[in-house]
């Protein structure tokens, strides 16, 4: 269970608070106007950015301090998810080791989420040489190769035509939230949310709320959520 | 580095005995030192500001190729140049030639006026790569707004970029004119045209004063110590930038005839020298000297190594940064290969015979002289790569050799490339050290050069230095493709 305790996060005059825990394979959906801190809260359970005051943990234990490699994350960023100058398996290939090592059993183990995610047989392309879409799926693989337990999308599929984000978020959440993983996504657009996501936290005025069930919360939103949708 | 910089100082400092006596010779030359640079400096900035206005405004065919040629004499051996300036400047150059039809003396390219044109010929270009980046700096649409208002634009906009720019160029070319070993070794001389690093040669080979040689070191390095303070307060520009292919959009009428006259003039002034390079030294190659091919071994490993060893500081100063490693990588620029040349002779004189160290010590300043070009193409690549790719590098764990491995050195590659190619190159070419510790067998391409000028064997000296050029350019652009071969996306 991801918990944010008394979580603060200063900077300048930027502000976030948040403070609650979100339900094991949860997926989250982190809303709220732009510059509102969405990608900053995903950057802080990340470990790329300290929070002022707080504590990010995981099932108890705490990860507030640990180097983002070292936290049961994995995460998608919104572009550069691959090395540009390395083919599809070498950048696989570092995402079940750093150190790059590439033995007859990782090169089965990438095949096959290669498989999984629509790209067999294009391990040894570079990215260049795939379509926006495929390079969303390639990152999505190397997620699910990683296996950690918790997700997290800072709008990887923001680029994509509305169709093609759809068909992403649709597959990242077959292939990743199953097997008890939570998946905790920034997005913009509510149709993303009520599609695939079981929570939101909205973010707004400085506090990244409690995540609420999705489907009540988008039925029936509350002010702040109503301004956000323009309803 | 600091060693090496600050180090071969104390040394120097140290065997002065901190005592600056300095003779009527000496203050000659300093006096000469100072002025010639700053004759040079402003005869090249005075010059390159018709040249790069045309530049910016006219497109003609041509124009890239002369852009390119204005990047040249980075990797252009001086005492190469020397021999194309000669060409045409010397005795039996194609001016000569060219005067005496018309009935007028001969003129000399040898002393004070030879100093300072070759200088003009080597920093012309650098002046005008300069001033040309700020007149492309200055904003298309401030162009179009002048001319909508009917502006005077040479008042409203060229003047007060002039005004940031010019002085910069004048500190930075100021500095390199003190530091030009070569340039006053072969053209200059005598007690009218010594410099302060030619003063130093002489005490530590004719004379044998190591004292004295180690006086003048301080008095060089004060000076080049003033200048770099000079460069960075005048804020100087970056030499090394790109982009310069655009071309400004103009609006005003006229200029058309100066502006071509500009270009002309400055590509004739740069590509006569380089043309009597090819002439003088082709019959030379039928009648090369003895010892050509070990001195191009010779200079070829001193080349190579300097290359590794420059790359290897330059990129461990930049992963590792912070205030230290600036400082590192900047303090090359106020050293000068005499000073430290100096400071390794005292250190090392009691130890090993100077012969024995020459070309190690040769690649050692060499790599440190080089070292602040090969930074500033690196920091700034070495910065982009961790901005676009860090944060995922990070969230994989990629840390210590893997992230250099898999993340740095392939998004590196071509400025890398770039960087070993400008320090193969320079090295190449170089002819500072090498002078003060080699003997009759340690002779690199350079010196070997040199030693053929001072015997007036001028045809085999050209021939050499044709063979200098290749290799020079054969190395840049081996190391330069090898970069660009298969590159990073």
């Amino acid at each position: 269970m991801l918990r944010l305790e008394g979580l603060e996060i200063r900077q300048g005059d930027f502000e976030l608070r948040a403070d609650w825990a979100l339900p094991d394979g949860a997926v989250c959906a982190v809303m709220g106007p732009s510059g509102g801190g969405k990608s900053t809260l995903l950057a802080v359970i990340a470990g790329f950015l300290a929070p002022t005051s707080g504590r990010v943990s995981w099932n108890g234990h705490e990860l507030t301090a640990l180097p983002p490699a070292r936290r049961p994350i994995s995460i998608l960023f919104q572009d550069n998810n691959l090395f540009p100058h390395l083919t599809v398996e070498r950048n696989l290939a570092l995402g079940l080791d750093p150190r790059g090592r590439l033995d007859a059993g990782s090169r089965q183990r990438i095949a096959e989420v290669l498989d999984r995610v629509g790209l067999a047989g294009m391990g040894a392309r570079k990215p260049a040489a795939l379509s926006g879409g495929q390079q969303s799926r390639a990152a999505l693989a190397r997620a699910l190769l990683m296996d950690r337990a918790l997700v997290l999308l800072d709008e990887p599929f923001a680029a994509l035509g509305p169709g093609l984000r759809m068909e992403m978020l649709d597959l990242a959440r077959e292939v990743l939230s199953g097997e008890g993983r939570t998946l905790l996504m920034v997005s913009h657009a509510p149709e993303d949310a009520a599609r695939i996501a079981s929570h939101i936290v909205l973010v707004h005025d400085g506090v990244a709320a409690t995540p609420e069930a999705a489907g009540p919360l988008l039925a029936d939103p509350p002010r702040a959520l109503r301004s956000y949708l323009g309803r | 580095m600091l060693g090496l910089t600050l180090g071969t100082l104390a040394a120097v400092a140290w065997r002065a005995g901190f005592a600056l006596s300095l003779g009527p010779a000496d203050l000659s030359a300093i006096w000469f030192t100072t002025w010639q640079a700053a004759l040079s400096a402003a005869l090249s900035v005075a010059l390159a500001v018709p040249v790069a206005r045309a530049l910016a405004r006219r497109r003609f065919p041509g124009r890239g190729a002369l852009v390119t040629l204005l990047g040249a004499p980075f990797i252009l051996p001086v005492i190469v140049a020397v021999i194309g300036l000669i060409g045409v400047f010397g005795r039996g150059g194609i001016l000569n030639d060219a005067l005496a039809l018309v009935g007028l003396g001969p003129v000399s390219v040898y002393g004070w006026h030879g100093v300072v044109l070759a200088h003009v010929f080597f920093n012309l270009p650098l002046a005008v790569r300069l001033i040309l980046q700020g007149w492309l700096s200055i904003p298309a649409e401030r162009f179009r707004l002048a001319a909508s208002l009917g502006a005077p634009v040479g008042r409203l906009l060229e003047w007060p970029m002039l005004r940031a720019v010019a002085p910069g160029a004048f500190a930075v070319i100021f500095l390199i004119c003190l530091t030009s070993f070569a340039v006053a070794l072969t053209l200059g001389g005598g007690p009218r045209a010594t410099t302060v690093e030619l003063a130093i040669y002489q005490a530590v080979r004719f004379e044998f004063d190591l004292g004295r040689a180690a006086v003048l070191a301080m008095v060089q390095f004060g000076l080049c110590l003033a200048a770099a303070l000079m460069v960075r307060a005048a804020g100087a520009p970056d030499a090394l930038g790109a982009g310069l292919d655009r071309v400004v959009e103009r609006f005003e009428p006229g200029g058309r005839m100066r502006d071509a006259v500009a270009v002309a003039l400055a590509a004739l002034f740069l590509m006569a020298p380089l043309a009597m390079i090819v002439a003088r030294g082709a019959p030379g190659l039928l009648d090369l000297p003895e010892g050509l091919w070990g001195a191009a071994l010779r200079s070829i490993a001193v080349a190579l190594g300097a290359t590794a060893l420059t790359l290897a500081m330059a990129l461990a100063l930049a992963l590792r940064g912070g205030a230290l490693a600036r400082l590192a990588m900047l303090l090359p620029l106020a050293a000068s290969s005499l000073v430290m040349g100096t400071g390794l002779f005292v250190l090392l004189y009691p130890v090993v015979a100077p012969r024995d160290a020459a070309l190690v010590v040769t690649g050692l300043v060499n790599a440190t002289m080089a070292l602040p070009f090969a930074a500033r193409v690196l920091v700034p690549a070495l910065a982009q790569a961790e901005t676009a790719h860090g944060r995922l590098a990070t969230s994989l764990g990629l840390v210590g050799w893997a992230r250099l491995r898999w993340l740095i050195l392939p998004r590196l590659r071509r400025p890398l490339g770039f960087a070993a190619g400008l320090t193969g190159a320079l090295s190449m070419g170089d002819l500072g050290v090498i002078a003060l510790f080699a003997g009759d067998g340690e002779a690199t391409l350079p010196l070997l050069m040199v030693r053929l000028m001072a015997a007036y064997r001028m045809e085999q000296a050209a021939g050499v230095a044709l063979v200098l050029l290749a290799l020079s350019l054969a190395l840049f652009w081996i190391f330069d493709r090898g970069g660009r071969v298969d590159a990073a996306s």
